[in-house]
Formats: C-alpha cells, sequence, structure tokens
C-alpha cells in the first residue's frame, strides 16, 4: 500500500506560539486512520496543515507524495469536511446547493462548472440523499446536515478525505449511522480516510490506526496498541480503561 | 404624481432611489448572510472624518470620505485576520476613532458647510448630475464584482473555510466584497446620512432572510424591500414634512415588522403544503 500522507518532525506554530512539535505518522492508502488527543491537544490544526491551511515551521510533510508547500497539485484529490461549527446552520441554501459549493475551487473561478448537476446527484447517491436534492438545507436534522456535507467534501470524488468532528453534535444513532456510512464509503470508493474525534470508543472501534497527540507526539498505531499504551494516559492526562470496554462493546476487527 | 416629475430635483432623487436603493439591497444580502451588520454602522461613522477632512482640505468631500470608508472596510478584515482581533472589536475603534477625527475636525470649521449637513444627515433632493455620475459608476463595478463572483462570495459566506480548503482565493474574495460595502456606504450616505444609512444595508437583506429559505428569493426579495423602502420614503417625504433619509428607513423598518409580523403565517402555509 502507497503512503497517501507522510509527516515527519513536523512544527506548526501559531501568532508565534509553538502547537505541534514532532509530529511523526503515515497514513496509507485505503486506511482510515483517527486523530485523538485531549482539547486544545492540536487535532483540526493538524488537520488544517495536512489541507495546507497553516503553514509548517519545521519538518516535512507530503500528501500523495507532493510536499505540502505544493498541495495545489494535488488538493482536487482531497475532500474535507470541517466542524458544524464552521457553517451557518440558518444559511438560505437547498442541499444540492451546499453540495455544489463544494466543485468551487481556483479552478473554477470566472468558468462553468461541467457537469454540475450530474456530480451533485451521484454525491447525494454515496450517502443515501438522493430525495434531498431541493430541500432547504435548514430544515433538515444533525444527521441530515451532516450527510449532505459529507457528501459535499465526495462530490469531486477525492481519494483522501479529511474529516474534522464529524460526529460532535449528534446524538447517539445518528453517530452510529454516520460511522457506519463512512466505512462502507472507505471500502466501496477505496477512500483513505484520516478522522479527527473526540470519542475514543467511536473512533477506537472504526479505525484501522490511530494517531495519539497532545501538541507532540504520543503513539500511532493499531487502535488496541495505542488504547492499551501508558503514552495515551500521559497525552490525556488520566488513567483510561478502555480496552476492557472495546472488547465487550467494541466491533474493530 | 405627474406634478412630482416635473421637478428636476425629484427626477434626480427617484433616479438617486434606485441606483441606491438596487445597490444597498445587493450588498445588504451579504452583509446579513456574512453578520457584516456593525460593520456598516462602524464604516458610515468613520467615513465622518473623511468627509471632514475633505472639506478642509477643499477635495470632494464624497471622494475622501470614499477613502475613509473602502479604508475602514478593507482594514477592518485585513487587521482581524492578521492581528487575531475579532472584527466588531477593530469596529469599535475606527468607529470612535473616525467619528472623534470628524468632530475635531468640524469644530475647528471657521464658516458655514451646507454639503456637511447633507453627509451628515443625508438629503436625496440635493442630489446633484455629478452625484449621479459618482453613483452610477459605482453600481457598474459593484455589480460587475458581484456577478463575476457571486457563486464564490455566497460560498464564502456559507463556509469560509470550506471555500478555503477547496483552493478559492477567499481573503481576496472577502477583501473585495468589504471595499464593494465601503463604496456603497459612503455612496448610500447622500441618501440617508452618516446616522442612518447602516439601516440602508442591513434591513432589506435582514426581511428577505425572514422570509426565505432559498438564497435566490433571499436575494431578489432584499432588492425588492430596498427599491420599496427607497421610492416609498422618496414619496412620503414629498407629501409630508419628514426628510426624506428618515422617511426611507422608517418605510425599511416598517417593512421589516411586517415581515415579521407574516412570518408564521408563511411557516404554517408551508407546512400545510408538505402534510
Amino acid at each position: 500500500m502507497k503512503e497517501v500522507i507522510k509527516a515527519d518532525q513536523v512544527q506548526v506554530e501559531l501568532g508565534g506560539t509553538e502547537v505541534l512539535e514532532g509530529i511523526t505518522f503515515s497514513v496509507l492508502s485505503g486506511e482510515l486512520t483517527g486523530i485523538i488527543g485531549p482539547n486544545g491537544a492540536g487535532k483540526t490544526t493538524l488537520l488544517r496543515t495536512v489541507l495546507g491551511l497553516v503553514p509548517i515551521r519545521k519538518g516535512q510533510l507530503e500528501v500523495f507524495g507532493v510536499p505540502v508547500a505544493r498541495l495545489k497539485e494535488v488538493r482536487p484529490r482531497i475532500g474535507y469536511m470541517p466542524q458544524r461549527q464552521s457553517f451557518e446552520r440558518r444559511f438560505p441554501l437547498s442541499a444540492a446547493d451546499v453540495v455544489g459549493g463544494g466543485l468551487l475551487t481556483s479552478e473554477t473561478l470566472l468558468r462553468r462548472v461541467s457537469a454540475k448537476d450530474e456530480k451533485i446527484k451521484t454525491a447525494l447517491h454515496f450517502v443515501a440523499m438522493e430525495s434531498y436534492h431541493n430541500r432547504p438545507f435548514q430544515d433538515l436534522s444533525g444527521g441530515e446536515q451532516q450527510r449532505i456535507l459529507l457528501a459535499r467534501s465526495l462530490v469531486r470524488q477525492p481519494e483522501l478525505l479529511l474529516l474534522d468532528e464529524p460526529n460532535a453534535g449528534l446524538d447517539f444513532p445518528a453517530q452510529q449511522s454516520f460511522t457506519e456510512l463512512i466505512q462502507s464509503l472507505k471500502k466501496e470508493k477505496s477512500l483513505t480516510v484520516l478522522l479527527v474525534s473526540h470519542d475514543l470508543m467511536s473512533i477506537a472501534s472504526a479505525a484501522d490506526k490511530l494517531v495519539c497527540i497532545n501538541r507532540t507526539m504520543h503513539i500511532h498505531g493499531h487502535p488496541t496498541d495505542v488504547l492499551n499504551s501508558a503514552s495515551l494516559d500521559e497525552a490525556y492526562r488520566c488513567q483510561f480503561d478502555l480496552i476492557s470496554t472495546l472488547d465487550k462493546g467494541g466491533s474493530h476487527s | 404624481m405627474n406634478e412630482m416629475l416635473e421637478y428636476g430635483f425629484m427626477q434626480r432623487a427617484l433616479l438617486a432611489a434606485l441606483l441606491v436603493g438596487t445597490l444597498c439591497s445587493t450588498i445588504s444580502f451579504f452583509v446579513v448572510l456574512k453578520r457584516l451588520s456593525f460593520l456598516g454602522a462602524g464604516i458610515s461613522h468613520t467615513s465622518l472624518g473623511g468627509i471632514a477632512l475633505g472639506l478642509i482640505t477643499g477635495v470632494d468631500p464624497v471622494i475622501s470620505g470614499s477613502v475613509f470608508a473602502v479604508g475602514t472596510a478593507m482594514s477592518t478584515g485585513y487587521i482581524s485576520r492578521i492581528g487575531k482581533i475579532s472584527e466588531d472589536t477593530v469596529i469599535g475603534i475606527y468607529y470612535a476613532s473616525g467619528m472623534a477625527l470628524g468632530i475635531a475636525l468640524i469644530s475647528s470649521f471657521k464658516g458655514y458647510y451646507p454639503e456637511l449637513f447633507a453627509l451628515l444627515f443625508g438629503n436625496i433632493l440635493s442630489v446633484s448630475t455629478h452625484d449621479l455620475i459618482f453613483m452610477a459608476l459605482a453600481m457598474v463595478i459593484i455589480t460587475a464584482f458581484v456577478v463575476i463572483f457571486f457563486r464564490e462570495l455566497v460560498m464564502i459566506c456559507f463556509d469560509e473555510e470550506m471555500a478555503e480548503a477547496g483552493g478559492l482565493p477567499v481573503v481576496v474574495i472577502y477583501m473585495g466584497l468589504l471595499a464593494a460595502m465601503g463604496l456603497t456606504v459612503m455612496v448610500s450616505i447622500q441618501l440617508a446620512g452618516v446616522v442612518l444609512v447602516a439601516a440602508l444595508i442591513v434591513i432589506p437583506g435582514a426581511t428577505a432572510y425572514r422570509l426565505s429559505k432559498n438564497y435566490r428569493a433571499m436575494l431578489f426579495l432584499s432588492i425588492v424591500f430596498g427599491l420599496v423602502g427607497s421610492f416609498g420614503g422618496l414619496f412620503i417625504s414629498y407629501y409630508y414634512p419628514v426628510p426624506p433619509g428618515a422617511a426611507i428607513v422608517l418605510v425599511l423598518a416598517l417593512i421589516f415588522a411586517l415581515a415579521m409580523a407574516v412570518r408564521p403565517l408563511f411557516e404554517n402555509a408551508r407546512q400545510n403544503k408538505l402534510e
């Protein structure tokens, strides 16, 4: 399997403050990798760094073999779903308008987007929301809105999907349903997924690999190894007994 | 009505109402969606400094005010992004500083400047052909910008982070929107004055937002409300002793109140239709 993301001793500063240091991990093609860590650990910053939205100060970061400084070359191969707080829930757009927004890039400036309707329909089909095409986005439930936002990140048919807290604010059934959808999309589309989450149990049962950070790199590897590691307790500054819980209720294979 | 149209000043005022009403309500659409209402008030009050500076130095106060308005809008966006200061804090600083500069300069005036009072409180009836040309020019520039970048502007208003991640030049387009907003405020000051102009770029969009679930309908309604307010206020001020700027804002406020009152009826009708 090819390396889709390769981070080596990445250091990031924001406003003169070091927020990430010594971050080293890799994501292989077709893997679902979860980024975990306590509040303020720099998980979202790491995701934004992979997207090229935050510059790296030191170290090396490559996406599809291209240094992140030249990410523009591979941007069409990347889909992104930011946190729910990044948008206005009552914004007067239809579901199709929201999905179509994912087609707007620097390449489409002053140009028509080709086969726009077809691409929107396909993306809505991926998330089983075809019948919501003309529905006002503001009328949808939290779970339905998340699916529409996922369709937006899939509309350019990316190979790498970056998801920031996609389950935040959803009730338990909606969280389960959304996680199942991500897993089935990963299988069907051979997607590589990098997912930030607060919910250790949910991400541990879904991911192939976990990356645990708290400003610095703590541990990365198979979920069971990460959850069983003292580094996890150190990162969160508390003691976990997640393995027994995972064994009872988890479904990771 | 015919009698009203016989006067040259009324013909110019109606044309100004058409231009400014359309322009303000188009910008209002973005102001409401991007939550920039306070910036509108900040720009207009800061421009007082530019207007006063123009009067003292002999520069056309509309030009000097425009430079201040556009400069305020763009630097607010720039400082809030670079300096990590919230936009409302930057606006709060500009708002007071611009007013203070204006008051300091005005208090040093020797003589009487009738233009100053027209710009402070607005007087659409005193609009000259020169002013109309300036308004039309601003309208052409701003409309061209909005038409060219409409899809991108809507997406930036909805989710700036996603737009940036997609590779859109978010900062450039957003700065363009702020410049358009500054220019719109300055052009509209002749209609409603420094004190009331913010209402023209907030109320039409806010009213349309209450009644629309689709951005195309919202833009259309915003323009309709803006024009009804501009023409309605102008007619009222012709027949009753009310200054046109105040009359226009009061008509817009009345439309907003009516929209708030009828919205539940719209919602019920829509719900019944779905059932």
